[in-house]
């Protein structure tokens, strides 16, 4: 494995050279608090913040995507056929990416990737974009990543790690893509390799030991579905909530969307729109029938999916990278290490 | 692999009027480029997304059968946004169709079987497809006996009236025809609701036998404890789902049932798999 | 604050323990520092788990509708308004709701909280008039009254104005000369920086919802936004659409609000929706000197007729 290190004072001079290559994206403060954009010219990521409000997933997955268009002008011969959105594969960088963010882009994959279909808008824009992360030095008190099959300096689905260090940063090159951006940084000055291994070592520790939250999913698994789905304390986990959307869109491994149809004069255009399993029209039939109508129902639906639909479905664990964003900006704190708790503690009596 | 939101455009070939209060048509598509309709391959109870550019996408059963070529055919009810203005289009009009999604009804599982075919209302779309398909000269000698239970509220309601009275001349195939009730006095088939009908006519189970249950949640409600008392077991009883659908593709997220998805994992589904699921469609 | 919550939980412990209610609407602790959640309370054994304190921001007005049975509430002024306007709307009736009415010293606004720390609270504690509260880099003491939401700051009606029991003394109600500061402020803006002014502050909406959806006025079957025969506006993150989102609740508001705050309490991107909302307020009371949910005798002024209506808007 390959090792460089990066002077700070090189940093800013880096990151704008890489742009002649890659279009870039990273944490950014505004008035409301960080935010992951794009980066305009002379802007740098901010690689101080611990956590951003919303995650990377707006990067390969925007709230709202125009994926086809047509005209609906029938003196025009191909009215009415839908294409493709002209996409922009040039590479792309997300850099400061917390390592837990990287985690959730991989299980998001099994729902965009696979075998029987592929959806073309993630999967192009996932092959263009580098992933380039930061490691977590001083986790915060909602952070119970290490529980959640990932951590603070966790490498899964990044293509750079990077470790700071004060005055430079460590970075840790994991693939190919890794490789090529640092490159294109002009960011090239090896490290000798056992020597950084094992700083990277001590830094994860430290940062692994910060971490005072966690959860405890063991018992998920040798429960049935029904068991969980018909417990009786759904009611009291959901009376608080208000059905608002912000814990899925917060989180990083939400993926559900919505697709409408929006028109402009003699021109159809096709969204998709990120949607919420909290909105009671996310399942209402066009009879009015909603198989979940009750608050409970969706509510229930939510932490079922993250903590049993989709680790039985691929067995990779649960579908919550411990990023606690849920928990911070829930409105009336709904906190789902209680509910998991809850769930995994539950014995039903016959 | 090929974009699997674009839908393959094709002309509105014919549009007909399906039940007598109007809400229901059927419309006969055809292919723009011949070779999508190659590309379009599908077993009888698929669905697709009819797709009408800048008013959305719906999620219909294909009412013809993989053994009628050069079209395919939707019945539509009309009653969102998307039918409704299906509805309105004349034939010659420009769409789109996505497809064919979902699973199938488990022909391989069927053959050498009897099969008992139940639907009611306008759910009985992808019946119709399966019945064509079984009836073609080709498959008939895959089956054993077929029986055919189908009800509406009323003599006009029913779908394909003119096949339903081809294939009740027929002796290869068992229909047991109903209507809610009539004032018709020259109705010759069952009066009464679909469940009872089940009761007094499809065959008593035995371990080659399977039925095909397509209609309204209350139909299929009380239809189920009357193939129970006639001795079918939850596998051989096969139901197909219609959660509310978008993507059609396994990834939007809203039609699942548990850990399954309708629209990818289903809608067909043995009412032993749906036994293990919670009850959310 | 302490003296309050053993009266809450001796008043709900009695009502469930004489079968008054079927259960008690209020607070409980939250699993991180700042936050409570509105929970029900149905067995008297649980009602130690009733607390109150300046972190109740939210409106649990927005959970008594629907409710089988006769339930207990607790309620601040702002709260008490907004259940006078359901039973005003019929959402609610009277005998219905047992109001445990709670005077009320304001609520704290935590993202001003937050934004002194740059690292995550850990810790904190209300003592009296103080606040306590730490990171793990610093601790701070403050004055709740420096750090008030800035409704609970104008908040003209601290003391329920309607209520079965009340919980606590009642508080002296504050006298406020010049009420809506803020909307005078963007009024006197030019048109172009008032334009701007509201586009920098809807940049961030996410369209989550939880402005609209922690609202108790918000109980409309199908929100206009969700409506889809016909639709009214785009479901995507076009800015007009958006801002339509925004513009059309608040009007939907006017002459109902109680500028509660939940609006701007349940937002995760912290935006003031209250810059939209307050406007109509007070639009209301120059034109027809009203406040919501003061009296349960009169209809809201948007809702009802009278010659000498002010005409003024017809040229």
């Amino acid at each position: 494995m390959k090792f460089i290190t990066i002077d700070k004072k090189n940093w800013a001079k880096g990151i704008e050279k890489s742009r002649e290559t890659y279009r870039l994206f990273g944490p950014v403060k505004d008035k409301n608090g960080v935010f992951i954009r794009t980066l305009e010219k002379d802007m740098l990521p901010d690689m101080t913040i611990n956590d951003s409000i919303m995650s990377v997933k707006s990067v390969l997955f925007p709230q709202t995507e125009k994926i086809l268009f047509t005209t609906l002008d029938e003196a025009k011969e191909d009215h009415h056929i839908m294409k493709r959105v002209e996409f922009d594969s040039s590479p792309r960088a997300v850099v400061g990416i917390r390592p837990y963010d990287a985690k959730a882009i991989e299980l998001v994959k099994m729902n965009f990737d696979t075998d029987d279909y592929r959806d073309p808008y993630w999967c192009d824009a996932y092959e263009a974009t580098t992933f380039v992360g930061v490691g977590i030095n001083k986790p915060g008190p909602f952070d119970f990543s290490t529980s959640a099959g990932t951590g603070p300096f966790s490498e899964s689905g990044l293509d750079v790690l990077m470790a700071d260090l004060d005055n430079a940063y460590l970075a840790k090159i994991l693939t190919g893509k890794g490789e090529a951006f640092m490159k294109s940084c002009g960011f090239e000055k090896n490290t000798d390799e056992k020597e950084s291994q094992a700083l990277f070592d001590i830094l994860r520790k430290e940062a692994e030991k910060n971490i005072s939250s966690h959860i405890d999913t063991g018992k998920l698994k040798g429960k049935t579905v029904l068991e969980l789905h018909e417990a009786p304390f759904w009611d009291d986990i959901a009376f608080a909530c208000i059905n608002c959307g912000t814990c899925t869109f917060v989180c990083p491994t939400c993926w559900c969307f919505d697709i409408q149809d929006e028109t402009k004069q003699k021109s159809a255009g096709r969204f998709r729109n990120w949607d919420t399993c909290m909105s009671p029209l996310f399942t209402k039939h066009a009879t009015g029938h909603n198989p979940r109508d009750s608050k409970t129902q969706r509510v229930r639906q939510r932490f079922m999916h993250k903590l049993k639909y989709f680790p039985d479905k691929y067995d990779k664990g649960i579908m919550c990278v411990g990023c606690g964003r849920c928990v911070k900006s829930c409105p009336v704190n709904i906190d789902i290490r209680e509910v998991c708790k809850i769930m995994n503690s539950y014995e039903k009596n016959n | 692999m090929e974009n699997p939101y674009l839908p393959y455009p094709v002309r509105i070939d014919n549009i007909e009027i399906a039940t007598e209060d109007k809400s229901l048509k059927t419309f006969k598509f055809v292919f723009l480029n011949p070779e999508d309709e190659k590309k379009f391959s599908y077993q009888a109870g698929q669905f697709a997304e009819l797709s009408i550019p800048g008013v959305g996408e719906i999620p219909i059963g294909i009412a013809s059968s993989p053994v009628e070529k050069g079209f395919v055919k939707f019945t539509v009810f009309r009653t969102g946004v998307v039918t409704s203005h299906l509805h309105n289009m004349k034939i010659g009009d420009i769409m789109g169709i996505r497809g064919p999604l979902g699973n199938w009804y488990p022909w391989d599982k069927l053959e050498n079987k009897n099969v008992v075919i139940i639907g009611g209302g306008f759910a009985f779309t992808t019946l119709r497809s399966s019945i064509i398909y079984m009836l073609d000269p080709a498959n008939r000698k895959k089956f054993k006996n077929i029986d055919v239970v189908y009800g509406a509220r009323s003599p006009g309601m029913l779908l394909y009236r003119e096949e339903l009275y081809e294939w009740e001349k027929r002796d290869d195939i068992n229909m047991h025809i109903t209507v809610d009730g009539t004032n018709d006095p020259t109705w010759k088939y069952h009066k009464g609701f679909v469940p009872q009908i089940v009761e007094q006519n499809a065959p008593k189970a035995d371990e080659n036998t399977y039925a095909i249950i397509c209609g309204p949640p209350i139909m299929i409600k009380f239809t189920q404890p009357a193939l129970v008392a006639l001795g079918y077991k939850e596998h051989q009883i096969i139901m197909s789902l219609e959660n509310r659908m978008k993507c059609g593709i396994g990834m939007c997220g809203r039609c699942n049932i548990g850990k399954e998805l309708v629209c990818k994992d289903g809608p067909v589904f043995t009412l032993e798999q749906l036994n293990k699921t919670p009850k959310e469609y | 604050m302490d003296t309050c919550i053993q009266k809450i939980r001796e008043i709900a412990f009695q009502l469930l323990d004489k079968k008054e209610v079927e259960k008690v609407i209020g607070f409980s602790n939250g699993t991180i520092p700042m936050a409570t959640s509105p929970i029900t309370i149905a067995s008297k054994q649980d009602t130690e788990k009733l607390v109150f304190n300046s972190t109740c921001g939210l409106n649990l007005a927005n959970y008594i509708r629907q409710q089988k049975g006769k339930i207990a509430v607790i309620a601040k002024g702002c709260d008490s308004r907004n259940i006078v306007t359901h039973i005003i709307e019929n959402q609610v009736k009277r005998d219905q709701v047992y109001i445990i009415g709670v005077p009320c010293n304001g609520m704290i606004n935590k993202s001003k909280i937050k934004s002194l720390f740059e690292d995550e609270i850990q810790k904190f504690e209300e003592d009296g008039d103080s606040l306590i509260i730490e990171s793990s880099s610093k601790k701070e003491k403050l004055k709740k009254n420096d750090y008030l939401r800035e409704n609970c700051r104008l908040c003209q009606h601290r003391n329920p104005v309607i209520y079965d029991v009340l919980a606590g003394d009642l508080v002296k109600e504050q006298i406020i000369d010049v009420p809506y500061p803020d909307v005078e402020k963007i009024a006197a803006l030019e048109a172009d920086a008032r334009w701007i002014h509201f586009q920098d502050l809807t940049k961030n909406c996410i369209r989550c919802y939880a402005c609209r959806n922690a609202c108790p006025l918000c109980y409309c079957p199908t929100c206009f936004v969700d409506e889809s025969g016909p639709q009214w506006v785009g479901k995507g993150q076009d800015k007009t659409d958006i801002n339509t989102f925004h513009f059309l609740r608040a009007f939907h508001c006017a002459g109902r609000c109680t500028d509660c705050g939940a609006c701007a309490e349940a937002c995760p991107m912290d935006i003031n929706v209250r810059d939209f909302t307050r406007k109509l307020n007070k639009d209301t009371f120059d034109m027809f000197g009203w406040e919501a949910g003061l009296d349960l005798t009169k209809r809201p002024p948007l809702d009802a007729y009278s010659p000498d209506d002010p005409n003024d808007f017809i040229k």
